[in-house]
């Protein structure tokens, strides 16, 4: 991809990274809207949704609690969605090496919004006397400052990766040697594995959460039978 | 002791409920380990507070301001509680110490709540419904309609209420926080994700695995020893890294062999 062709898609990365913490948190950031957003930004939704469904099931593990430090979903989506869509004909390893750049990006994204937050910090404490005196102007300042940076830091994150990752991955692409059905079927039974302990850690006091699980389990095996 | 006398009925006109209201989608913008929330409280109650005596830069304007800038944590979708009941406070002229003591109060339990009633059950769910709506072979538009529509009903619903009865009530409302959605709604939710988890994980997995369904069986098997160990080991490993790992030893191996 040219670098002019990259700028929606970092763009798209910088917008939706933005989701995460600072404006609007309408969960536009989730991998399964963000990823498939990005498959359709060039032409590949339904590639984009596989690879969506693929990250939600490993960020049901990690929620947005507070100042907990968590994967940057967003903007690592948009490089996973787009990097998996732009393979043509779903080759053997597609899946497992966007995935893989997509876990590095929301790793790196995620420091990149510990940075952040220092920054403000230290912002604010230069503001401080304004903002000890009440000065609305100060107040505005800082917001605005944290949300432009916020939009720069997810643009940047996914320009750069996107930079790295789409030879890298074309290269891992062309010189893959497992069978594709393994290939998938390791990403899958990784993910399915992940999610299944994010489920039972978020919801194991629940009460009947066990009994509730088995049914659903139950009445997935039967949809997977008939259907 | 001092007691908070019940104001008369104050109102605020729509254009300032609206620039609030706009406002909480941005609370979290200048979000630091300092002082948390408290740049956005302030953000948020701006609007309002213009309505003070002596108006934009007027002293009670400053002094409110300077009060609503210190430290503030709570769960984003809830801070509208905050917001409304510190804007009230001000525009009654409750005196900063008990506005201080307030604030400090409010914090915790507007975290707890929203973390256990948004981040642990209602998002789950409907990332949940979503993957299940994807299992079942949906069209991509209709997975992204379904998950955002269905989250941002309850999102918008609680960010709207939490402004409106934050400024009802002011600094009597904690009761607020009494309300069955809050209370009881993580376990009602928590009981349908869980139903919901054993259905979605299973379809989702079979959408994805595509051509290499004839593996099901040894899929099934590994993610449930893989789902249990994770389980087993609480909060000591994160997966995600976990799966970082083992993909960057099956891409290095499937590359060199």
């Amino acid at each position: 991809m040219m670098l002019l062709d990259l700028l929606p898609i970092a763009l798209l990365g910088g917008v939706l990274g933005m989701d995460v913490v600072t404006f609007p948190q309408a969960m536009i950031s989730r991998p399964i809207v963000a990823a498939t957003v990005a498959g359709a930004f060039i032409g590949n939704a339904p590639a984009g949704l596989v690879m969506g469904a693929v990250l939600e099931l490993l960020a049901l593990e990690m929620l947005p609690f507070g100042a907990s430090r968590y994967p940057e979903w967003g903007s690592a989506s948009v490089v996973g969605g787009t990097l998996f869509a732009m393979q043509q004909r779903n080759p053997a390893g597609a899946l497992a090496a966007a995935l893989f750049a997509a876990l590095v990006t929301a790793m790196l994204s995620g420091r990149s919004m510990v940075w952040l937050r220092r920054m403000n910090a230290s912002l604010a404490a230069r503001e401080h006397e304004a903002l000890a005196h009440g000065s609305g102007r100060a107040v505005t300042g800082l917001q605005l400052f944290g949300l432009s940076a916020d939009l720069v830091r997810g643009f940047s994150v996914t320009l750069v990766s996107m930079i790295v990752f789409d030879p890298l991955i074309r290269a891992i692409v062309a010189s893959w040697g497992t069978d594709a059905r393994y290939s998938r079927a390791i990403v899958v039974a990784m993910v399915a594995a992940v999610s299944a302990g994010a489920v039972w850690k978020i919801f194991h006091l629940v009460s009947k959460a066990r009994l509730l699980f088995i049914a659903g389990l139950a009445l997935g095996a039967y949809i997977l039978v008939t259907t | 002791m001092t007691t908070v006398k019940a104001a008369p009925d104050r109102k605020l006109d729509a254009w300032t409920w609206f620039r609030m209201y706009i406002r909480l989608f941005a609370v979290q913008g200048a979000w630091n380990y300092e002082t948390m929330l408290g740049n956005g409280i302030a953000f948020c109650t701006e609007p309002a507070l213009r309505r003070l005596p002596g108006g934009i830069g007027g002293e009670q304007y400053q002094a409110a301001m300077g009060r609503q800038a210190r430290y503030f944590n709570a769960h984003p979708y809830l801070a509208g509680i905050a917001v409304g009941a510190l804007t009230r406070a001000e525009l009654d002229s409750v005196p900063p110490q008990m506005i201080e003591r307030f604030r400090t109060a409010l914090g915790g339990p507007l975290g707890s709540v929203g973390d256990r009633l948004v981040w642990a059950s209602w998002l789950p769910l409907c990332s949940l419904i979503a993957l299940t709506a994807f299992g079942l072979g949906a069209r991509p538009l209709l997975v992204i309609a379904i998950f955002l529509v269905i989250y941002n009903i309850g999102h918008l619903a609680l960010r709207a209420w939490g402004l409106r009865v934050g400024f009802q009530r002011g600094l009597r409302v904690a009761d607020a926080l009494g309300h069955p959605v809050l209370r009881k709604g993580p376990q009602v939710v928590g009981m349908l994700a869980a139903l919901l988890a054993g259905v979605s994980i299973p379809l989702a997995a079979r959408e994805v695995i595509g051509g290499g369904r004839q593996l099901s069986a040894g899929i099934i098997l590994l993610a449930m020893v893989g789902g249990v160990f994770l389980a087993r080991l609480g909060g000591r490993v994160e997966g995600w890294r976990l799966s970082l790992f083992v993909l960057a030893v099956f891409v290095l191996f499937s590359v060199i062999r």
